[in-house]
């Protein structure tokens, strides 16, 4: 049984269905996400969840909150995701209902549930210490933002200043990751895998795949097949170059 | 009749384990990301739950902080899969088994 | 004086000092000169604190030099000192003055040997090793001496190691003491275990507190290594093989010293004996039986060492049989005198083996008396003393042995009577064998055919000479015939060259001339006439006096035993001259049961060796292939198909590993679960 019941606000009707609609929105958002084949409709099912746990979020008294979730996450993060998606071009191929491990399905399943039931078991245990709240009441006079404001930069100014030190970060190591290789690609080659060569100026490291036809990925058109790469059924293989010896598997 | 926290615990755990079992199940990467921030908005919810319950700001700040840490994540996963993936088509998590023992 | 007992074991070990490293540089003679002299300034300091001890009332003889503590844990306290007493004393003189005897031989005896340096080396090893064991006062510094003597027998016996008789005799030795040794061992841990302490007169004061089953397994162990130390049944085979060692070894080592240790340690424990009369009839009677088996052996043998070495076996069960009746002083004294003949029969053979060219079958020798005076007449008392002839020192020692031995039982007596005869026989075989009779091999011709007959050093000439019998300085080529070299094949064309017998230079007939005098004449300390005349009894009083046999015949009985050994010496001495004076070949009389000791060394080694060999290649074929080598070998293939298995978790796919967090965390919210409990 949670604890405070006294403190909840008096529950009315319009409470409940909102609730309740929110919380159809959220599930059926998540289940979109999960269930879509076309990534995009995935991105999009995300945005209802966000939605719709923005609404809850104004339920709970976390206005600021479900401003900041909607205008960052829903308009930032999920817009950056639709960005990467159409960079890397729509895969529609992947079958959502057969997967390529024998039994991965039917584990995660077992196992998703598993974790549900543990953590609903859990929601219901006494978890409270009793102990005076650190960052400051929820309710009171003065507006969610103050209260929120005020925490922030006081009590947690430290893990402040090291999420703006972390986001510096991020924004450097993008820029970083996404440089294109430039100079020094091979003629019709991909990228080495993890793209980093460019930071070094250097020649392509002697053990990476730099330059040739990257082992797991089709072979395309002026690549060179190396012994243990796998071509697949369907790839074209043309004007390619097969060393005497090579292994070349088809699967 | 109330809605009581335990509806709203009840209800990020249940999209949790959506986001879990997609994560396991989905193959392309982009999917698997989604799942991934699909479990740390549960996560939210319970937080702001809690926030709400205890009569303490601290959850709210917590959120806070995960939604910002989420979005630094975001940013530089997309941009490790823009760097593997980049122009291939139809890639899967698993075209990057390398690592296979 | 009494605290310069510590030179007596010091003079050797510095002579081993000294000759160890520097000794091949010092080279032949003056390494030899060292290590005489240096024992025999040990033997003059061992007189000089005799007679000091002499000089104390008899109850105070016994003086404990203490010199450090040797082990310190906890309880174990183990000193390193010596203990004065009338035993050891009497030990340490005889063993130092047969020492210097025997050094002073091998100056002679070796002088054609390369390693003659290495030689006087393990010699001083060994005597410093053999007085400690005799000087030392507790248990545990005299088995560092017992040690000591086993691995100088080894080094000695397989001195000529390149020869494979020896070099096998020597390991032989070694394993029988070995066997020997772990019987002392035992016993050492329990006596320390039932009484405390190590040093020996602590444990003769504690032994009242000890249970009687004790003391009979400890007598039985300390007796066990004396088995194997002094060659009783059934650890008796390796004396014969030591022979392949050379001569002075085997008289010192194998006649008086070293084999004797185990006679020692009885009388030293007599207060255990004492206390424990089953062990002691063990030790009669196994000493018998021993004397027995061993005169009977004699009696067959045609190697002129062989007939020594089973001589020394029986002549020690002897001392067995007086130190189990309880007649301690009987054993010491037979001990002596056996030393004393013993040594002079042995180093008699081997100025006999050097005039015959190495030559040591007996089959092959005859009328040497002649040719060899000295050595001839010094061998001749030897056999009277150890026959038991009246009035040389045998006929004393040994009728002290046989008197005690009627005392305990009858049977003792008997079997003892019977064995006496036969020393008296075998020894005499030997005697005509060699000395007597016609010439069984080829004289070598003088100057006729160029450098026929001597040596292979070509002094043909200087032999003629000085024909037979000279002694002198010139002796260096024609008196060595032939080296003792290793690797000589001895046996080949002895005939063939023919021969040229003489008595040795000074070096070889001194000791016997001095051996000789003190075999007929050692009986005199211990007269059984007069209260006054036993000497050796009342000295030794202080140490074996409580625990002493002491029986009380008449004097007609005394008068009816001497004659009846007198009787039996004398019979044998007629029976050997009435067969072998004549004639040298009897196979009748030389049975190979005999020949080959009763065939106690191939049943050994049918039993032990062989099963041991058996048991070595089963391990090596079944335990260590398939055992041993499976077992590493399996962790080996376990590694590796685990590893092959679990690298199956390393599928390189991100979603399996995603799949294990999952699980994980299934696991880590139900253990918070329970732990939490609602």
């Amino acid at each position: 049984m949670s604890a405070g019941s006294a403190v909840l606000a008096a529950a009315t009707i319009p409470d409940a269905i909102t609730f309740a609609l929110a919380a159809v929105i959220c599930v059926v958002g998540a289940l979109g996400v999960v269930l879509m084949r076309n990534p995009v409709h995935s991105a999009l099912a995300l945005v209802m969840t966000l939605f719709g746990i923005a609404v809850l979020f104004v339920e709970q008294d976390a206005q600021f909150l479900a401003a900041v979730q909607v205008i960052v996450y829903t308009g930032a993060i999920v817009v950056l995701f639709l960005f990467v998606i159409m960079l890397l071009g729509v895969d529609r191929r992947e079958s959502v209902l057969a997967d390529t491990f024998r039994g991965q399905r039917v584990v995660a399943l077992v196992l998703g549930l598993m974790v549900l039931a543990e953590v609903v078991l859990l929601a219901r245990t006494r978890w409270t210490t009793g102990a005076h709240s650190v960052a400051g009441p929820l309710n009171g006079p003065g507006s969610n933002v103050v209260k929120l404001g005020r925490s922030i930069f006081t009590t947690y100014l430290i893990p402040f200043e090291v999420t703006s030190a972390l986001l510096v970060v991020a924004v450097v190591g993008a820029v970083v990751l996404a440089r294109r290789p430039g100079l020094h690609d091979v003629p019709g080659g991909s990228p080495d895998p993890d793209g980093l060569d460019a930071a070094g100026g250097g020649a392509p490291d002697a053990t990476l795949d730099g330059g040739g036809a990257q082992d797991g990925a089709g072979a395309r058109s002026g690549d060179t097949v190396r012994s243990g790469d796998t071509v697949r059924s369907g790839d074209t293989v043309r004007s390619d170059t097969v060393r005497s010896g090579d292994t070349v598997v088809t699967r | 009749m109330s809605v009581h926290a335990s509806w709203y615990l009840t209800l990020a755990a249940l999209l949790f384990t959506i986001g879990a079992v997609g994560l396991l199940v989905r193959r392309n990467v982009l999917v698997m990301f989604m799942c991934i921030e699909l479990m740390l908005n549960a996560a939210n919810l319970t937080f702001v739950t809690f926030a709400r319950a205890l009569n303490d700001i601290g959850g709210q700040v917590a959120v806070f902080f995960v939604l910002v840490v989420a979005a630094a994540e975001v940013v530089v996963g997309l941009g490790i899969i823009v760097a593997i993936f980049r122009r291939k088509v139809g890639t899967t998590a698993d075209d990057a088994h390398l690592l296979k023992g | 004086m009494i605290h310069a007992a510590f030179l007596i074991p010091l003079l050797p070990l510095a002579g081993f000092a000294v000759l160890a490293p520097f000794g091949r540089k010092i080279g032949n003679p003056i390494a030899g000169w060292i290590a005489t002299l240096l024992v025999a300034g040990s033997f003059v300091v061992t007189i000089l604190v005799f007679v000091a001890l002499f000089r104390l009332p008899p109850d105070q003889r016994s003086v404990t030099e203490h010199w450090f503590t040797w082990i310190g844990v906890d309880r174990l306290q183990v000193g390193a000192g010596l203990l004065v007493d009338p035993l050891s004393m009497t030990m340490a003189s005889f063993v130092t003055g047969v020492s210097a005897l025997i050094h002073l031989y091998s100056i002679g005896y070796m002088r054609h040997d390369e390693q003659y340096a290495k030689f006087f080396t393990y010699l001083n090893l060994f005597v410093f090793s053999m007085l400690m064991l005799v000087l030392a006062d507790n248990f545990v510094l005299s088995f560092f001496g017992w040690e000591g003597v086993g691995v100088c027998s080894y080094f000695l016996i397989a001195f000529w190691f390149d020869r494979a008789d020896a070099a096998s005799a020597g390991k032989k030795a070694m394993i029988f003491n070995r066997i020997g040794d772990a019987g002392f061992l035992l016993g050492l841990f329990l006596i320390f275990e039932r009484t405390g302490s190590f040093t020996y007169t602590t444990v003769f004061a504690r032994l009242g507190s000890v249970g009687t089953p004790s003391l009979v397994a400890i007598a039985l162990l300390l007796f066990l290594g004396a088995v194997g130390k002094s060659a009783q049944i059934p650890l008796f085979p390796w004396l014969a093989d030591a022979m392949a060692g050379p001569t002075p070894v085997s008289a010192l080592i194998h006649a008086a010293t070293m084999v004797t240790a185990g006679v020692y340690l009885m009388c030293r424990i007599n207060p255990i004996l004492h206390l424990a009369p089953d062990a002691a009839h063990v030790i009669a009677w196994i000493g018998v039986a021993t004397a027995f088996v061993g005169a009977t052996s004699a009696c067959a043998q045609s190697d002129i060492k062989k007939v020594l070495a089973y001589s020394t076996v029986s002549q020690l069960g002897y001392m067995f049989l007086a130190a189990g009746s309880g007649a301690y002083v009987a054993a010491i004294f037979l001990m002596l005198t056996h030393a004393f003949y013993k040594a002079l029969l042995f180093l008699g053979a081997g100025s006999v083996i050097h005039a015959m060219d190495e030559d040591q079958d007996i089959k092959n020798m005859g009328g040497l008396a002649r040719l060899m005076p000295v050595t001839g007449i010094t061998f001749l008392l030897g056999w009277l003393s150890i026959a038991g002839v009246p009035p040389f020192s045998g006929f004393w020692s040994k009728g002290d042995v046989l008197e005690n031995a009627w005392a305990v039982t009858p049977a003792l007596w008997a079997v003892g009577a019977l064995t006496a005869a036969l020393t008296a026989y075998y020894m005499g075989r030997e005697y005509f064998l060699v000395f007597r009779g016609e010439r069984r091999w080829v004289e070598a011709r003088p100057a006729a055919a160029g450098g026929h007959g001597v040596s292979d050093h070509g002094a043909a000439t200087r032999a003629d000479l000085q024909g037979a019998g000279m002694q002198g300085a010139g002796m260096q080529g024609a008196g060595m015939q032939g080296a003792d070299g290793p690797g000589e094949d001895v046996h080949a064309s002895y005939t063939a060259r023919g021969l040229h017998p003489h008595d040795p230079t000074w070096h070889m007939s001194a000791p016997l001339v001095v051996l000789a005098a003190l075999a007929v004449l050692g009986g005199l300390v211990n007269l059984p006439f007069h209260p006054s005349l036993d000497f050796l009894e009342r000295w030794l009083d202080p140490v074996v006096g409580a625990t002493l046999l002491h029986h009380h015949f008449s004097t007609g009985a005394l008068w009816l035993f001497s004659i009846v050994d007198a009787a039996l010496a004398l019979g044998g001495v007629a029976v050997a001259a009435a067969l072998w004076r004549r004639r040298s070949d009897r196979p009748a009389l030389e049975p190979r049961f005999l020949f080959m000791a009763w065939f106690v060394d191939a049943a050994e080694d049918r039993v032990v060796a062989r099963t041991g060999s058996v048991l070595a290649s089963l391990t090596a074929s079944v335990v260590e292939s398939r055992i041993v080598d499976g077992a590493v070998n399996g962790v080996a293939s376990l590694v590796r198909i685990s590893g092959q298995r679990l690298r199956r978790l390393q599928t390189g796919y991100v979603r399996t590993y995603a799949l294990g967090l999952t699980a994980g965390v299934v696991i880590l919210i139900a253990y918070l679960l329970v732990r939490v409990g609602s």
